[in-house]
């Protein structure tokens, strides 16, 4: 076990100096710079602003420069935001997409297990028609026309909730609902096809026959297995749903670090491009990582590498 | 390693998700808001508070971002503008008659030779309670000049005397023409003549700083609690890119005419959700100067009557590149020109009451009102073309593209023009667009053959608009073109004193400009938005900013 982590670390950190390497280069091979306006400034001045940034020095120097910078985790100043630092707006930016995320996982985690569970118990019933076809309408509304419809029922027509802004709780929960709408209908369909799977296997037929509760066998045998593959996909999904927050941090005007991401790449803003390319790499590595070793827990059957191959 | 390469493709594959939800997402959101007012102007009653006697005056806007920064010296945009404009105070400030009055400076005197300004500083003091000095001036100016700061506004300062040599370095900060007598009294020396120098002064660049605060903490500008201002309100909170909070300045000169108590600013990105805010009640404001209003939506508020349009020193224009064939022959430029109807474009596309441009400088500093040429002269452009294209002795245009940077609007008006030339010049034009960034590269390098673009001025003044094409390799010129008499013409200006002899250069340097027509002029912007009736007194300048200094709720 030591040494397999042991040994997945090393290929993280080398994945990551990839994702750093990769994206600087291109990121510079982008034509315009952050400096690139409208309003063309005197040379002069242009001169004083790259060097003020150390932009004039040669591209190697930059990128050395750049991979100290990520290994003591000083990721620079912004040249968009005159007053902040790369730093700030991660540590700005990140505790409120990640408390956002974090309720959407929650919502679409265990919203999509019961109702695909519900499903499967209740295959080609109407309980099981009703939670595929909400399963198909989350699958395939886009979330920011969700957040539109959100919004004009929940808060204009019907007053509930607010519209936007980020103040407290009852501001979270809208972005939550659309963010977690198409991960949601993505795990019920799992499970549901998994579930309808296991659920036919001969030690359910066993349980059953031993005179099993229906309650135990679906909690401690059925979803049990049925939830492998959810969690292959949870990886991904939870730096997906960092990530992909974009869209709905910007209709719901949530200060999250979502759409700086984005912004940052039209901006040119060099140092918050990398900065949270590195920061999101980390944050995938790590995730998949932790998707390995949960596997072992929930199934026993698989081992993680290198046992017995020696 | 597999597992790493899924990594990174997967990554990629999400990133890629973010940005094409974003492409599509702006369009595609705009619809169920536009639905929900195109219905039958049933528009949602905002839930306006009763008026209470004795209540705080509360202004609730929308800051379409969060400001980069609230340092005069360093801001670049409008955001950060009308931040600074309300929590600073220049030497004069423009009022309500678009013009400059008194404000830092109670006083001045100017030299006969119109070279020298001698301004009396107001007794007042900055935010903090300091007192606020003429060598506060003196250090701000000499502060944006120097090439250490890196200002991008720096050269709204050359102006003044030895000002650009300072900032390229070839002189001393201590040469600059800006000097503290004492502590009330200010002398600036200028470069040449200037007669819009005293509306210069309103401009953030000219704000002062507080040396005490500045020196020593590089991020003064970016807290509320750092923030030192002299101007008519001062932050009281920002939490960054959520929420920032303006408090009326006790220590403002003029306090007694600033009646808001508080300007609170929500920092939404989404102009559909700000107008869903607005009309639910939890805005006072949506649209400019701070933010815009949902392309799709503005049909629908046009004809409810609430939009307010307002024009305001801008000018969209389209580029020739006029060193590459067909756009080097002056009466094909003229022909793309003439041909196409600027009134069917704001009527039928634009939609919010832009005029028609032919002239190059926009009407607040007007030179010619009857412009330079007739809009929809077709059978004028019939025949240029057909002469333009003898003397390149062509017989067939050869192809030509049409270049503009990604955006809806910008889409919408080149369709319209492809179409209008291709219906009344019978010429093929295709369209190609590019990112922003990439796109001002290549149009700066000249690899383009007509490009879109727009001025906003930075003074009301034509020589704001006129100079962009005094050099052929200036900045902000891209045309390729140069006019030796359009320069002397240029230069004259600079040095004459005498307003009405100025104004008639001016005038003479935009004939020759529109004579050889590098540019093809299309219209003046202007500024819209909705507002709660009972928000009085917020003032627009000519040049689109916006002052909170006067406003007050009904």
């Amino acid at each position: 076990m030591i040494r397999y982590l042991g040994k997945r670390i090393i290929f993280m950190l080398i994945s990551l100096f990839l994702i750093v390497t990769a994206t600087f280069f291109i990121m510079k091979a982008v034509p315009g710079g952050p400096f690139t306006s409208e309003k063309n400034v005197p040379d002069e001045i242009k001169a004083a602003l790259e060097a003020k940034y150390k932009l004039n020095l040669p591209l190697h120097e930059q990128y050395f420069d750049y991979l100290k910078g990520v290994i003591t985790w000083d990721l620079g100043p912004s040249f968009t935001e005159k007053s902040s630092t790369v730093n700030e707006m991660i540590n700005r930016g990140f505790p409120v997409s990640a408390h956002l995320g974090a309720q959407a996982l929650l919502l679409a985690v265990f919203g999509g297990i019961i109702l695909g569970v519900i499903a499967a118990l209740k295959h080609n019933k109407w309980q099981d028609y009703s939670a595929m076809v909400l399963a198909v309408l989350g699958l395939s509304v886009p979330g920011f026309i969700l957040a539109s419809f959100y919004q004009y029922f929940f808060s204009i027509k019907w007053g509930l909730l607010p519209i936007a802004k980020w103040e407290g709780f009852e501001y979270t929960i809208l972005p939550s609902l659309a963010l977690a709408a198409s991960p949601m209908a993505f795990i019920a369909r799992l499970t549901r096809s998994n579930m309808i799977e296991v659920l036919g296997q001969d030690y359910i037929k066993t349980a059953k026959a031993k005179g099993l509760h229906t309650f135990t066998i679906t909690v401690k045998h059925a979803i049990r297995n049925a939830l492998l593959p959810v969690i292959t996909y949870l990886g991904p999904l939870i730096a997906n749903i960092l990530t992909g927050a974009f869209v709905i941090e910007r209709i719901f005007g949530v200060p999250g670090l979502g759409r700086e991401f984005v912004l940052s790449i039209t901006n040119r803003d060099y140092t918050v491009i990398m900065g949270t390319t590195v920061f999101y790499s980390i944050i995938l590595v790590v995730m998949i990582l932790i998707v390995d070793i949960a596997y072992t827990l929930v199934d026993p059957r698989i081992k993680l590498a290198d046992a017995g191959r020696e | 390693m597999k597992k790493n390469v899924f990594a990174l493709v997967s990554s990629l594959a999400v990133l890629g998700t973010a940005l094409a939800g974003c492409g599509g997402g702006q369009q595609a959101s705009n619809q169920p808001p536009a639905e929900q007012q195109s219905g039958n102007g049933q528009s949602q009653t905002p839930a306006a508070p009763a008026p209470a006697e004795k209540k705080p005056q509360v202004l609730r806007l929308n800051l379409h971002s969060e400001p980069p920064t609230a340092d005069p010296g360093l801001a670049e945009d409008t955001t950060s503008g009308a931040i600074i404009l309300a929590t600073f105070d220049g030497l004069t400030r423009i009022g309500a008659d678009d013009k400059p009055h008194e404000a830092a400076a109670e006083s001045w005197t100017v030299s006969d030779d119109k070279l020298t300004y001698t301004f009396k500083i107001r007794d007042h003091k900055w935010s903090n309670g300091d007192p606020v000095t003429a060598h506060d001036f003196e250090y701000a100016w000499k502060r944006a000049l120097d090439p250490k700061t890196a200002s991008n506004y720096a050269y709204q300062l050359y102006y003044i005397k030895n000002g650009e040599k300072a900032n390229k370095g070839e002189a001393k900060l201590d040469d600059v023409g800006v000097k503290a007598l004492d502590d009330k009294t200010l002398e600036v020396k200028l470069e040449n003549p200037t007669p819009f120098f005293l509306e210069l002064l309103a401009f953030r660049t000219y704000f002062p700083v507080n040396p005490k605060v500045v020196q020593g903490n590089d991020k003064w500008a970016g807290e509320a609690n750092t923030h030192v201002g002299n101007g008519p309100f001062k932050i009281e909170t920002w939490e960054h890119k959520s929420k920032l909070v303006l408090v009326k300045n006790d220590n403002y000169w003029d306090k007694d005419n600033v009646k808001l108590d508080r300007i609170e600013f929500a920092m939404v990105e989404d102009e559909n959700t700000e107008l869903s805010m607005f009309e639910n009640g939890e805005l006072d404001w949506a649209g400019s100067p701070t933010s815009s209003l949902p392309t799709d939506a503005i049909p629908a508020l046009k004809d409810s009557g609430k939009m307010v349009t307002k024009p305001i020193a801008g000018t969209y224009w389209y580029k020739f590149n006029t060193e590459k064939p067909p756009f080097n022959n002056v009466k094909i430029r003229k022909a793309f020109t003439y041909a196409i109807d600027r009134q069917g474009l704001i009527d039928n596309i634009l939609q919010t009451g832009q005029l028609p441009a032919t002239g190059a400088v926009p009407p607040s500093m007007v030179l010619n009102p009857n412009g330079y040429f007739k809009d929809k002269d077709i059978d004028t452009a019939k025949k240029l073309l057909e002469e333009g294209m003898k003397e390149l002795g062509i017989s067939k245009l050869p192809p030509i593209t049409l270049s503009y940077n990604t955006s809806e609007g910008h889409k919408k008006i080149a369709e319209a023009i492809q179409d209008q030339w291709k219906k009344n010049l019978g010429v093929e034009v295709k369209l190609e667009n590019k990112e922003w960034k990439v796109y001002l590269e290549d149009l700066h390098q000249g690899k383009f053959q007509i490009g879109r673009m727009g001025w906003l001025g930075d003074f009301n003044d034509p020589i704001n608009f006129l100079e962009l094409y005094k050099d052929k390799d200036g900045g902000n010129n891209d045309t390729r073109w140069e006019n030796p008499k359009f320069k002397e013409l240029l230069n004259q200006s600079a040095l004459e004193s005498d307003l009405d002899k100025r104004k008639k250069i001016l005038a003479d340097a935009e004939q020759v400009l529109m004579d050889d027509m590098p540019i093809m002029p299309i219209y003046f912007y202007t500024q819209s938005w909705v507002q709660d009736p009972k928000v009085k007194g917020v003032q627009m300048t000519g040049l689109g900013d916006v002052d909170w200094k006067t406003a007050y709720i009904e």
